[in-house]
């Protein structure tokens, strides 16, 4: 059992935290959450100087040992997070590496990683959520198209896409999973109606996206026609792996804050509240524990493994957790949108349902690790 | 970072496995809740086989051995449901003559309970006045001491116990899951059923966020490092052992069935080292720094 780093591994952290140190300063402000064209901009521009000073790949080619030094030292020295790159960097760009022709990783790679071009994720339909494969949207064959139709839905950042990572079913006749394609759709083509869902917490970050007769080139299929569940399946381990260790970094930040502002409110004296935040130290001191366990184990096999699932779990229940205990501080405050943590608050409901709900987190863990008899 | 244990730390834990499989088996087990030891033979297995001698140094007759390794041991000991002062023993391995090849079986006092008090040869530690208690669990007798001035936790106690606490928490979920998997109601297996399957999954999350923190506090030794794995470790050994019984149905709620033995176990455990309270005080006022 070792927990240090190797040479090579500090040197990276040093270089690193050298650089945030001097760009960091230079950042324009932040834009607001509803200034859709600023955010994209905002967050295209950081993975552009990312990718100016050599970081650009690191959720792709670096070990995974570096990736969690990179996502670490990223988020402690309040480094933009990669907001509207998320689907380029961490789903399509990786599927289209491990799965894509000669000619498609030249055409999408190098402006992902250059910070040009923002993708989404169509996967989800309003019958198909947690049972995926029950998706309907429909691909026919025409000459060197597919024309697509079909709807969409919480597609984040449907709104400022430039591409969509589209799961079509190409053979209704088929056995459910095998009927399926991966395509890249240009957002930008005739027929693609996008309309913003609003979020509980007032914003707009996902949204339908109704696609009439919709043509998308056959050569922007990766992998072969009708084995797009496989290929989907590429992209989901890789959201599963180090997707959140920025995150566990931040949320012990937001921690230590809680505890100051309970000290300064007189909650620190009320020895529930206390021992409530204690406990919380230790649950995240906990996950980035395990985060370094599920790192170390995937560098021995090069991809994420089963320990993503239990990470999801208990993480998204934790951060759940700090932000309740947040509003245990703020008392009537918590009432107040323009207090701190208020909104995480809100958003931090989403985290038992985006990327696979805590029930379907549950069935995996408990069949694929456990070996409990499959549900239906 | 190799976070996983090494080869020889692996050994070292199956070693111990194989050990306590072949001396301390089911039917052990079930001996011991009527005369529960400890057995003094079997004491000196576990010194000739480095369990208190562990972290001593070779130059002293010791292993030479750190916290991880003592770790490993004791999380065995924990899952196999071992007798006997184990942590009191292992602890006094420095300053008590024949603790370290298990000759003296050695107990202690802390805070305000003494387990093992009559059962042992040394006591260490204020046991003064101490008086019986009709122990809850029927595998560690305890002392009750009234006037008990307890001083700060020993970390190594601490994280020690939360070993023991892993162990418990591992093999629960293994019991539930071979339970769920061959109890058959309503025409299938019981762990079919998502309430089952889903209290399992919950199960195995526990144990393995806290070894994760456990592993991690035997590397690092720190005292917060360690108070964050006890309280990961407590919860994942009393809820998983709540859980446990659960799945078992009435069998759960037998004397006979041994699910009860590891819940009471894990009871016990959360009372050593200034118990809860203590370690999420010390987590509190570290996030004031
Ligand atoms: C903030 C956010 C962003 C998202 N972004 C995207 C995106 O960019 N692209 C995209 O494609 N999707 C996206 N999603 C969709 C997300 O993947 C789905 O919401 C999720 O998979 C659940 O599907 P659903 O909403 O249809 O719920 P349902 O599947 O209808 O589930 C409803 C309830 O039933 C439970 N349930 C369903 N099946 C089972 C079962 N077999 N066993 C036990 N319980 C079950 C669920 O756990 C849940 O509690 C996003 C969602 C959120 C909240």
């Amino acid at each position: 059992m070792d927990l240090s780093y190797t040479p090579e591994e500090e040197d990276f952290r040093a270089r690193l935290r050298e650089w945030l140190a001097k760009v960091l300063p230079g950042l324009p402000p932040k834009p607001r959450p509803e200034d859709w064209p600023g955010r994209r901009a905002y967050d295209l521009g950081w993975q552009r100087a990312l990718h100016d000073a050599g970081y650009a790949d690191v959720h792709w080619d670096a070990s995974p040992t570096v990736r969690l030094i990179f996502l670490e030292e990223t988020e402690r020295a309040g480094a933009p997070y990669v907001g509207a790159n998320f689907v380029g960097l961490l789903h399509a760009g990786p599927t289209i590496a491990a799965e894509g022709t000669e000619e498609q990783r030249a055409r999408w790679l190098a402006p992902i990683l250059r910070g040009d071009e923002v993708w989404c994720q169509g996967f989800s339909e309003p019958d198909a959520g947690s049972d995926l494969a029950a998706l309907r949207t429909r691909a026919w064959r025409d000459g060197d198209d597919y024309v697509v139709s079909g709807a969409k839905i919480w597609t984040s950042h449907a709104e400022v896409a430039d591409w969509c990572e589209l799961l079509v079913r190409t053979d209704p006749a088929a056995p459910r999973h095998q009927g399926i394609t991966w395509l890249a759709m240009p957002m930008d083509a005739p027929g693609i109606t996008v309309r913003p869902l609003r979020t509980l917490a007032g914003s707009a970050e996902f949204a339908e996206v109704f696609l009439d007769e919709v043509r998308v080139p056959v050569a922007n299929r990766v992998g072969a026609e009708n084995d797009g569940w496989r290929v989907t399946m590429v992209t989901l381990s890789f959201e599963r792996g180090t997707a959140f260790v920025g995150e566990v970094v931040a949320c012990r930040r937001v921690l230590g804050e809680l505890a100051r502002a309970a000290h300064a409110n007189g909650g620190w004296d009320d020895p529930v509240l206390r021992r409530r935040l204690g406990r919380l130290n230790a649950e995240f001191r906990a996950l980035w524990r395990l985060t370094q366990w599920n790192v170390s184990e995937a560098e021995g096999r090069g991809v994420p493994g089963t320990g993503g699932s239990v990470f999801k779990l208990r993480y998204s229940h934790a951060r759940q957790e700090l932000y309740d205990a947040a509003a245990a501080v703020l008392g009537p405050d918590a009432l107040d949108l323009d207090r701190p943590w208020v909104l995480d608050r809100l958003s931090s409901l989403s985290y038992t349902i985006a990327a696979g709900t805590s029930q379907i987190q549950r069935n995996i863990v408990a069949e694929r690790i456990l070996g409990l008899p499959k549900g239906p | 970072m190799r976070f996983q244990p090494t080869d020889e730390q692996k050994a070292l834990r199956d070693g111990m496995r194989a050990l306590l499989a072949r001396r301390f088996d089911a039917g052990a087990l079930r001996a011991a809740v009527a005369a529960p030891g400890p057995d003094r033979e079997l004491w000196r297995e576990l010194g000739a086989a480095g369990f208190f001698a562990l972290r001593l140094p070779e130059a002293e007759g010791g292993v030479g051995l750190g916290l991880p390794e003592a770790v490993l041991v004791f999380e065995e000991a924990g899952r196999a449901l071992l007798t006997g002062p184990l942590l009191a023993t292992h602890l006094a391995a420095t300053d008590v003559p024949g603790a370290a090849d298990g000759r003296t079986v050695v107990a202690r006092a802390d805070g305000g309970l003494v387990e093992w008090l009559a059962e042992a040869d040394v006591v260490t530690g204020d046991a003064s006045g101490a008086v019986p208690l009709r122990s809850v669990d029927p595998l560690t007798p305890l002392h009750r001491v009234p006037e008990a001035v307890s001083g700060p936790p020993d970390p190594v106690a601490v994280l020690l116990t939360a070993a023991e606490q892993l162990g418990t928490a591992t093999r629960v979920c293994e019991l539930a899951v071979q339970h769920a998997r061959t109890r058959i109601q309503f025409g299938r297996p019981i762990g079919a059923f998502q309430a089952v399957k889903h209290l399992c999954a919950e199960m195995l999350v526990r144990a393995e966020t806290a070894r994760a923190a456990v592993y991690a506090a035997a590397v690092t030794a720190d005292p917060l490092d360690i108070a964050a794995a006890r309280l990961l470790a407590d919860e994942a050994a009393v809820a998983g052992s709540r859980d446990c019984l659960q799945v078992h149905g009435g069998m759960g709620f037998t004397w006979e069935a041994e699910v009860h033995l590891h819940l009471k176990r894990s009871w016990v455990r959360s009372q050593r080292a200034g118990g809860v309270t203590e370690s999420e005080e010390m987590l509190a006022a570290e996030l004031l720094g």
